[in-house]
């Protein structure tokens, strides 16, 4: 838990600063956070909602996508080597906020016809509501947010679990002695590589999930599902 | 034998993080991770809501006003630019009109003063023309006065050195000159006029 106030303190602090003094001709911080709400705002609020919806949502997915990223990266950062998004409180958290996003997209846009909408499909022969609307009762309503979470979960307890595997397996080995120290190598260099690839996943997840999220909204702003 | 104690270590490794998660399904939340985790987020949307994304907002407002405020102060002095431009080709067209016109013009004057030279030469040449016959002819009715008085004296002398005698008396020697000379003209008038008549006569 503690991990996570370090993350949110790490945040607040970064963008306080980088937002504090903001001129039209950025410095080199500024720039590099605008850089980064420009990710959020631009590659994807804008492009997937248009700029009117993007920018009602875009409070929402900027926290989710910063929040996740600097949860996920605290996994590889020395000292704190758990990431804040291994637990499955926070992305549950964030999922249930997309769910709830995305039906009041929905509902706020179409109301009354949203969920007709969505569970079915209009241009479908009346037969096949019978498979249709289930399916699309699952997907829709019971699947995304589980997905969302489960999928940022266990990318982050697998990572973590590897780097805890190979990092034991080194000290592991060196404490073993004699020989195994060549085992030891092996296992440190693999370590490095996951770390380096968890960085990887840690942006790419956060990513993801806020992309994700936004489709989501999309779909249910769609005129037609 | 070490491919096994490697085995048997990694077993015991994946045992030891297992068991550490074993304690607890790691999908079932908890209800403190849950509520924490949820504060977290509150904290994090209302400083991105109320503090980060208007800044920024801001800023690419500022942003925006910034390059279209330039853009038009450049359309500006564009305008400007070309306003002069033209200005200064209109100035510059009437300049050359206006050189057109004035060399036609010196060009008139000059064929018109050359003009008017010319006919002044040409009657102060005829002017000049007259004078000198008017003075000729002058001078000839002289010559010929003088010449008539001189031819008489100088035929009287002769005339007189011929016969031995005097003819200075002055009455009588004008006479006989003037009667002379009027013969002579009238002769030389008859010879002018008949003369085509004498002519034919003598043949």
């Amino acid at each position: 838990m503690l991990i996570r106030f370090i993350a949110v303190l790490a945040i607040i602090l970064i963008f306080w600063l980088g937002t504090r003094k903001m001129k039209v001709v950025p410095g080199r911080f500024q720039s590099l956070v605008e850089m980064g709400l420009d990710l959020v705002r631009v590659s994807i609020a804008e492009d997937l909602l248009g700029k009117k919806d993007g920018r009602r949502f875009l409070p929402i997915l900027t926290t989710m996508f910063f929040m996740v990223l600097f949860m996920n990266l605290t996994g590889i950062i020395p000292l704190l080597n758990i990431a804040g998004t291994s637990v499955i409180g926070v992305p549950l958290v964030l999922a249930v906020v997309a769910y709830v996003m995305f039906i009041y997209a929905g509902v706020r846009k179409h109301p009354g016809s949203f969920f007709r909408n969505s569970l079915f499909p209009p241009g479908v022969p009346w037969p096949l509501y019978i498979i249709v609307a289930p399916i699309e009762l699952v997907s829709t309503f019971v699947l995304r947010p589980i997905t969302l979470t489960l999928r940022l979960l266990m990318n982050m307890i697998v990572g973590h679990l590897l780097l805890v595997l190979f990092f034991s397996a080194t000290s592991f080995f060196l404490l073993l002695g004699n020989g195994f120290s060549l085992f030891a190598v092996g296992t440190l260099a693999f370590g490095f590589a996951f770390t380096l690839f968890e960085i990887l996943v840690a942006v790419l997840q956060a990513y993801v999930f806020t992309l994700l999220t936004t489709v989501y909204i999309q779909l249910a702003l769609a005129d037609e599902h | 034998m070490s491919f096994s104690l490697a085995a048997s270590a990694a077993d015991a490794v994946v045992r030891a993080a297992a068991e550490g998660d074993a304690t607890h399904n790691p999908v079932l939340p908890e209800t403190p991770d849950l509520i924490w985790g949820a504060v977290c987020f509150l904290v994090l949307l209302i400083f991105f809501w109320r503090a980060v994304l208007p800044r920024v907002k801001k800023l690419l407002d500022e942003r925006g006003e910034a390059i279209e405020g330039n853009i038009e102060k450049a359309d500006v002095a564009q305008r400007e630019a070309e306003a002069v431009l033209a200005q200064y080709t209109a100035q510059l067209a009437d300049a050359r009109v206006e050189a057109g016109t004035i060399r036609e013009q010196a060009r008139h004057d000059g064929q018109r003063i050359l003009a008017e030279l010319k006919d002044q030469a040409n009657t102060e040449a005829a002017r000049i023309a007259a004078n000198a016959q008017a003075q000729i002819e002058a001078e000839r009715q002289a010559a010929v006065v003088s010449l008539r008085s001189e031819v008489g004296t100088l035929a009287i002398d002769l005339a007189s050195g011929v016969i031995g005698e005097s003819l200075t008396d002055d009455r009588r020697s004008a006479a006989i000159v003037d009667r002379f000379l009027a013969d002579l003209e009238a002769s030389e008038n008859a010879a002018g006029s008949t003369a085509p008549a004498s002519g034919a006569v003598s043949s």
